[in-house]
């Protein structure tokens, strides 16, 4: 839960709170764009970000997603951070699963 | 250099490797008289063991592994208070999973579940949220932990339940901070400590500037970094740099990420929902002050420790430690986990007795899982 994860912004969900549809490694989440915010917040649409518990942090560079991904999967965070995703989207009832 | 070759630029990493060998032997750093580096992220930690940095570099570095696993550092206290919430009929608990199996004195928060309390594994504290909207009639409370890096999600759900006028959502807060406990280790007369490297994550929300007193008023050197094997070697050639010119100052390796201030809206919503606490209990260290944040009062109703009655302000607080367990010293740097004498026996990832056993960026767990192999593999040749 300490590391971020790079996920690429794929639509504008609600600007009023904020929020942005995310491609997370081919999973879809919808994350808070607040700390990323843009003036015209269509402009984060196709950027890639480290995504932090649902939060995007950081705007980041495609390649620097590419190397953060591969040292995340080197060190399973990124399969445990999808399996919480997963966890997370069950508890809301959002999909069926295990809790 | 066994692992070299998993790295995604071979040819980088050995150059670098060659270069702190060449500045370990300038500063004529040894086995017996080794420079001691304490990484203090976790996942820096569990990064050094994945890739056997710690086999790589020379016998003359010696990592120290940090306080900076916040599942490690929590006290069982706050866990027994988790159950005693997540245990009311009207409650709906939701954390992060990394968080259930860390053991309380009475239960850890994965028996509370198996036992029929209602606790949801969840992903980010807006999943915390969506459960209150869609359940008016329960309480939904979020365990908040983490440092920097998680503390403006939580700051930024209450606000947002706060505009929308959620009365059913609050968080129970055990958020920390970075810079208290280093400073803490830094005082202790035990601790041998020559230089840092810095957390990538949270120096994202926080900038640099918070590290500046660990180079001038200590006269350490920090460089923070970033999480690739690569990125942990040039770091600590940067660290090894600074120790060999007689420079203590604070540098950045992952300004790709890590901006000089932080991220101001991060910041301004710590600032605006959470203040510091007079001090908070870390396990093995004790009670640090100024270590720990609480939620202000104009936000009292979103604070599930004044909602239950719960908490710092119940009454007085015992600091429990389970038996025979040494996580204490081993998080000091005192004696590494193999140390322990609970370590692999008593206690084991499956069946944690202390904190540094659950989570994947605990230093017991890391050995456990990456040292045994080691072991095994030195013993073949």
């Amino acid at each position: 839960m300490c590391l971020g994860i790079p996920g690429q912004i794929t639509e504008i969900t609600d600007a009023d709170r904020l929020m942005a549809m995310a491609d997370i490694s081919g999973v879809r989440r919808e994350v808070s764009v607040a700390c990323v915010a843009t003036p015209d917040l269509n402009d984060l649409v196709g950027e890639w970000a480290l995504i932090h518990v649902g939060f995007a942090m950081s705007v980041i560079d495609e390649d620097e997603a590419a190397k953060t991904l591969e040292a995340l999967r080197g060190l399973g965070e990124a399969q445990e951070t999808l399996e919480a995703m997963a966890d997370g989207a069950a508890a809301v009832g959002l999909t069926e699963g295990a809790q | 250099m066994r692992y070299v070759e998993e790295f995604r630029d071979p040819v980088a990493a050995k150059g670098v490797l060659t270069a702190i060998t060449e500045v370990v032997d300038e500063i004529g750093a040894t086995r017996e008289n080794p420079v001691h580096i304490m990484e203090i992220c976790g996942g820096h930690t569990h990064a050094i063991f994945r890739y056997g940095l710690d086999r790589l570099t020379p016998p003359g570095i010696e990592f120290i592994h940090g306080p900076g696993c916040p599942v490690c550092v929590l006290p069982m206290s706050r866990i027994d208070e988790c159950v005693e919430i997540a245990e009311r009929p009207e409650v709906i608990f939701c954390t992060f999973g990394d968080a259930m199996r860390v053991p309380g004195t009475r239960k850890s928060l994965m028996q509370a579940k198996a036992d029929g309390a209602d606790i949801r594994m969840v992903y980010s504290p807006l999943d915390a949220l969506e459960i209150a909207r869609r359940n008016p009639e329960r309480e939904v409370v979020f365990f908040g932990l983490g440092f920097e890096t998680t503390t403006p999600s939580t700051a930024l759900s209450i606000q947002q339940a706060a505009r929308e006028k959620l009365s059913n959502f609050s968080v129970f807060c055990n958020h920390i901070t970075v810079p208290p406990p280093i400073k803490t280790l830094l005082d202790d007369p035990h601790m041998v400590l020559d230089g840092f490297v810095g957390p990538g994550h949270v120096s994202m929300v926080i900038g640099t500037h918070p590290y500046d007193f660990i180079a001038q008023d200590y006269g350490k050197p920090i460089v923070v970094a970033g999480f690739e094997p690569l990125d942990l070697l040039q770091s600590v050639l940067m660290v090894l740099r600074q120790i060999r010119e007689g420079r203590a100052e604070v540098e950045n390796q992952y300004a790709r990420v890590v901006p000089e201030h932080g991220n101001p809206v991060s910041l301004a919503a710590i600032a605006d929902v959470y203040e510091p606490r007079p001090s908070f209990e870390w396990r093995g260290l004790g009670e640090i002050d100024a270590s720990g944040l609480r939620i202000r009062p104009k936000y009292a109703a979103f604070d599930a420790e004044e909602k239950f009655g719960v908490g710092y302000g119940a009454g007085p607080r015992v600091v429990a430690e389970p038996e025979g367990c040494a996580c204490g010293q081993v998080m000091t740097g005192r004696i590494k986990p193999t140390g322990c004498p609970q370590y692999g026996t008593g206690c084991t990832p499956e069946m944690p007795l202390g904190a540094l056993m659950v989570s994947s960026e605990g230093a017991c767990a890391a050995y456990y899982q990456y040292g045994a192999a080691d072991e095994a593999v030195e013993a073949a040749q």
